[in-house]
């Protein structure tokens, strides 16, 4: 996540304080992505080394705000209208861990899942709960904001599960395709005893 | 608390010998007022007989089925069916409205089946309709009404007569997510407000309104909200069907 373009398209609608600007990102997108003042700090001043913003005096309670230059009106239209650039995908925990599942000797890839599965629901639950209780959210832009991060969370969530589910059942048909499978039998059974001794 | 739906160590089979299919074997959950329960499960899992049978349109091969403290499966076929009418409600992936009654001749239908007078159907339809956010739609026929419109009137239909059981299979299907999450909060608030639902799903994200998930495989539940310890997936192949 890109704090700098964020910090440029928050300043875009007005000049804004360091803290003032952290306040305003998290009401747009709740505690998903916390940012610390101190790196708000960080990224102010390098904003301003770059040339993208300028100090723009005190307000009345002497607060020093900052507003963008030209050259940072022109990084903000420019990253608005630049998709979002999917070089490798990200290094994802799940998928390598399913995939050495699969083939590390004595582990139960059903319970894998499963547990998975379960602990990717309950994540679901929790968003869609929060999503209950910001309600509508369509009278407030920002709650609207909001209410689109947490639909973000919800459907990537959705997206995992349903993979899992694909993996369970292209798991089970290469078993039934697979039946005289000897050694993978004997693994099981291993893993089987295994679980049995847990 | 009593449940308001108890399921205990259901078995459903069609067929016999050799061609039987088993469709749940020793399914048991129960759900209580003011709880959504979700059933997941990929097709053939047996999650939509669970509901007929949970609904009383279908009869276990043995087991019991309790709404509201009675056994479907020992009434008779007319208690079953006035069990139908007065205390589950319904609500199907396709609506099934009747396209040649009005919103509200849809909805009042019911309960003048039950035998209340007609005026009072209608009120009690209008009520309904109110609740579900479409009572200037009333008079209007199915037909002329969009897909969430119209499975807003199903969800009427369904809590219409204060019923209690609220079973609801894929209702979302055919509708875009964003209507289909209107219909979730709509039968969120309705067990919010005291009834006890049971959502058939295959989506996640619609199972996620429920307080509790029930996984189905194969007619077993293998999990309740990730708890619950797991048949083994590559041990147990074709075996048990």
């Amino acid at each position: 996540m890109s704090v700098k373009q964020a910090m440029l398209a928050l300043l875009e609608q007005e000049p804004m304080y360091g803290y003032q600007l952290r306040t305003e990102f998290e009401s747009r997108t709740g505690a998903t992505w916390p940012l610390n003042v101190g790196q708000v700090y960080t990224t102010l001043t390098r904003l301003e080394r770059d040339g993208l913003i300028e100090p723009a005096g005190e307000d009345d309670e002497g607060h020093e705000r900052w507003q963008l230059t030209a050259a940072g009106s022109d990084e903000v239209a420019t990253w608005f209208t630049t998709p979002v650039a999917r070089t490798q995908p990200p290094r994802d925990e799940l998928a390598i861990k399913l995939a050495l599942a699969v083939t590390v000797p004595g582990v139960d890839v059903g319970t894998v899942i499963q547990q998975q599965r379960g602990a990717s629901m309950t994540a679901l639950q929790d968003y869609t709960r929060l999503k209950r209780q910001a309600g509508r959210g369509t009278d407030r832009r920002e709650e609207l904001a909001w209410g689109l991060v947490l639909d973000s969370l919800v459907f990537a969530a959705e997206a995992e599960i349903r993979w899992l589910d694909h993996c369970e059942a292209r798991l089970r048909r290469a078993v039934v395709e697979r039946p005289a499978a000897a050694p993978s039998d004997a693994r099981n059974a291993d893993a089987s005893n295994e679980q049995a001794a847990r | 608390m009593s449940a308001v739906l108890r399921l205990v160590d259901v078995h459903r089979t069609h067929g016999e010998g050799e061609a039987a299919v088993h469709a749940l074997r020793g399914v048991s959950f129960a759900v209580h007022s003011g709880e959504l329960v979700a059933v997941m499960g990929p097709s053939g899992s047996g999650k939509s007989t669970l509901l007929t049978i949970a609904g009383g349109l279908d009869q276990p091969t043995s087991g019991r089925v309790e709404v509201e403290g009675s056994d479907l499966v020992t009434l008779s076929q007319a208690q079953r069916a006035r069990m139908r009418r007065t205390s589950i409600g319904y609500v199907f992936q396709g609506f099934n409205l009747i396209p040649a009654l009005t919103a509200v001749e849809n909805v009042a239908l019911p309960r003048e089946l039950d035998g209340v007078r007609s005026r009072t159907a209608r009120a009690e339809a209008r009520a309904a309709l109110e609740e579900v956010g479409i009572v200037d739609l009333a008079d209007r026929f199915p037909d002329d009404m969009s897909g969430g419109q119209q499975q807003r009137v199903a969800i009427a239909r369904a809590v219409v007569g204060e019923r209690r059981l609220i079973l609801a299979d894929e209702p979302t299907g055919a509708l875009d997510s964003e209507t289909g999450e209107e219909i979730l909060r709509l039968i969120r608030a309705r067990c919010d407000a005291g009834a006890a639902g049971v959502l058939v799903t295959h989506e996640a994200r619609h199972a996620a309104w429920a307080d509790r998930v029930v996984f189905l495989r194969d007619g077993v539940v293998i999990d309740e909200s990730g708890s619950a310890p797991v048949d083994r997936l590559l041990d147990e192949p074709a075996a048990s069907r």
